[in-house]
């Protein structure tokens, strides 16, 4: 008797992202809030941040519930329902338990139960990683549409004191829903990492030295001119990467679309890009801060919807952080 | 070939007005760029990095902060050619 041919995936030949989803934490925080105990001002954080306010949540709005929120949205927009959703991807380095992921419970939240659900921890790039890893499984035909969800609650671990990183942080969740597409819309993704440099920007202690009563609870730091240099220069030969391997120049972007780490990075990124001016630079760390791996969803959807860009058009995004790790793919827009 | 100190000198000049607008001509050897010229920490690596371009030289990041003035830069950067 002869053996069986074994079924595979068939596969799709292309991926788009169908629905951006956003949720902000409901608190404005100005600098002037913040600035005591940083010993500093409204004008220096403006200076070299760029932030006027940042989202923050309140006690009681967890960074669950700002997930199912932009997730909500983004299912409703891309006229599916949650039971189609064939994998939840969550990007996050602040959901407060090691196991189990927050995915599962986002899934059992949103009605995509028994969807497969994981979390990722890639820190500022993991939107991107999210992207990537959604667009390989919709194209493999692992999963026919798939929710990804950059979501922080960046308030629970930061130091007040801390004037390398904390100011910066805001709160937020951005969701995307990624399925099948008659035509190219997402680019082949520039990814990697330098673990090299993986002291740069963190956590400043581990759970056990917290356990062992070595450490306060640990809170988020970074030595900024190493990030700063690295976050420039290094992600500028990434960008120029991701529009090349995706067949496009500057010039046929509709917008550029950065992890919202700082304006001074954001800014000197797209000069070095030589970026027209007609293309549109997201700049909603203005008044959102860095909100880590949501804030590449939560700037394109609030270009979106302020009607700066419109659906159709081409935007390179492009995250960076802790690992240190990037990721950048160009998309076309929902 | 080398470059004189003063070559060094109107080369990083060049580079501060690029990044912050100051006259070349204010940017001078006892200058501060912190006091003086009123560069920020940014700004600083913007200008370490356009100059290691530039002249073709590494800067490391933790000796940034020993560049206080323009003459330790110009003789950082005319020692590592």
């Amino acid at each position: 008797m002869s053996q069986p041919t074994l079924n595979q995936y068939e596969t799709v030949k292309y991926s788009r992202i169908y629905s951006l989803g956003a949720a902000r934490g409901d608190l404005t925080v100005t600098n002037d809030d913040i600035a005591g105990p940083i010993d500093s001002s409204d004008e220096w954080i403006r200076q070299r941040t760029g932030i006027i306010t940042r989202r923050r949540a309140s006690k009681d709005l967890s960074l669950m519930d700002m997930a199912v929120s932009a997730s909500n949205e983004a299912i409703k927009k891309a006229g599916i329902q949650p039971s189609d959703i064939g994998a939840v991807i969550f990007s996050t380095i602040t959901h407060p338990y090691q196991t189990p992921s927050a995915a599962t419970l986002l899934a059992d939240k949103i009605g995509a139960n028994p969807a497969p659900a994981y979390d990722i921890s890639a820190a500022c790039a993991g939107y991107c990683y999210g992207i990537a890893q959604a667009d390989a499984l919709v194209r493999s035909g692992v999963a026919k549409y798939v929710l990804v969800v950059g979501g922080e609650k960046l308030s629970d671990f930061i130091d007040p004191t801390d004037r390398t990183i904390s100011f910066l942080l805001g709160d937020g969740a951005g969701a995307a829903i990624v399925g099948p597409s008659d035509t190219p819309g997402i680019s082949p993704s520039v990814w990697g990492s330098d673990g090299s440099q993986w002291a740069a920007v963190g956590m400043d202690a581990s759970l056990l030295e917290l356990r062992d009563g070595t450490h306060k609870w640990p809170t988020l730091r970074q030595e900024g001119l190493t990030v700063f240099k690295w976050a420039v220069w290094e992600m500028v030969k990434v960008a120029r990467q991701a529009l090349e391997v995706a067949g496009v120049k500057a010039e046929d972007l509709a917008a550029i679309v950065t992890h919202q780490a700082n304006i001074r990075i954001i800014d000197e990124l797209a000069k070095q890009l030589e970026v027209p001016e007609n293309v549109v630079v997201a700049r909603d760390i203005v008044h959102t801060g860095n909100t880590s791996a949501a804030s590449i969803p939560l700037a394109m959807h609030a270009l979106l919807e302020s009607g700066e860009v419109k659906s159709g058009g081409l935007a390179l995004e492009i995250g960076f952080g802790a690992g240190l790790a990037f990721g950048a793919q160009v998309v076309v827009l929902p | 070939m080398a470059l004189s100190q003063s070559e060094v000198l109107a080369g990083l000049a060049e580079i501060v007005n690029d990044e912050t607008g100051i006259a070349a001509e204010a940017v001078q050897l006892d200058k501060s760029f912190t006091d003086d010229l009123d560069i920020d920490s940014i700004s600083m690596m913007t200008i370490v990095v356009n100059a290691e371009d530039k002249f073709g030289v590494k800067i490391p990041d933790e000796e940034v902060k020993n560049l206080v003035t323009v003459g330790d830069a110009v003789n950082f950067i005319s020692n590592a050619q």
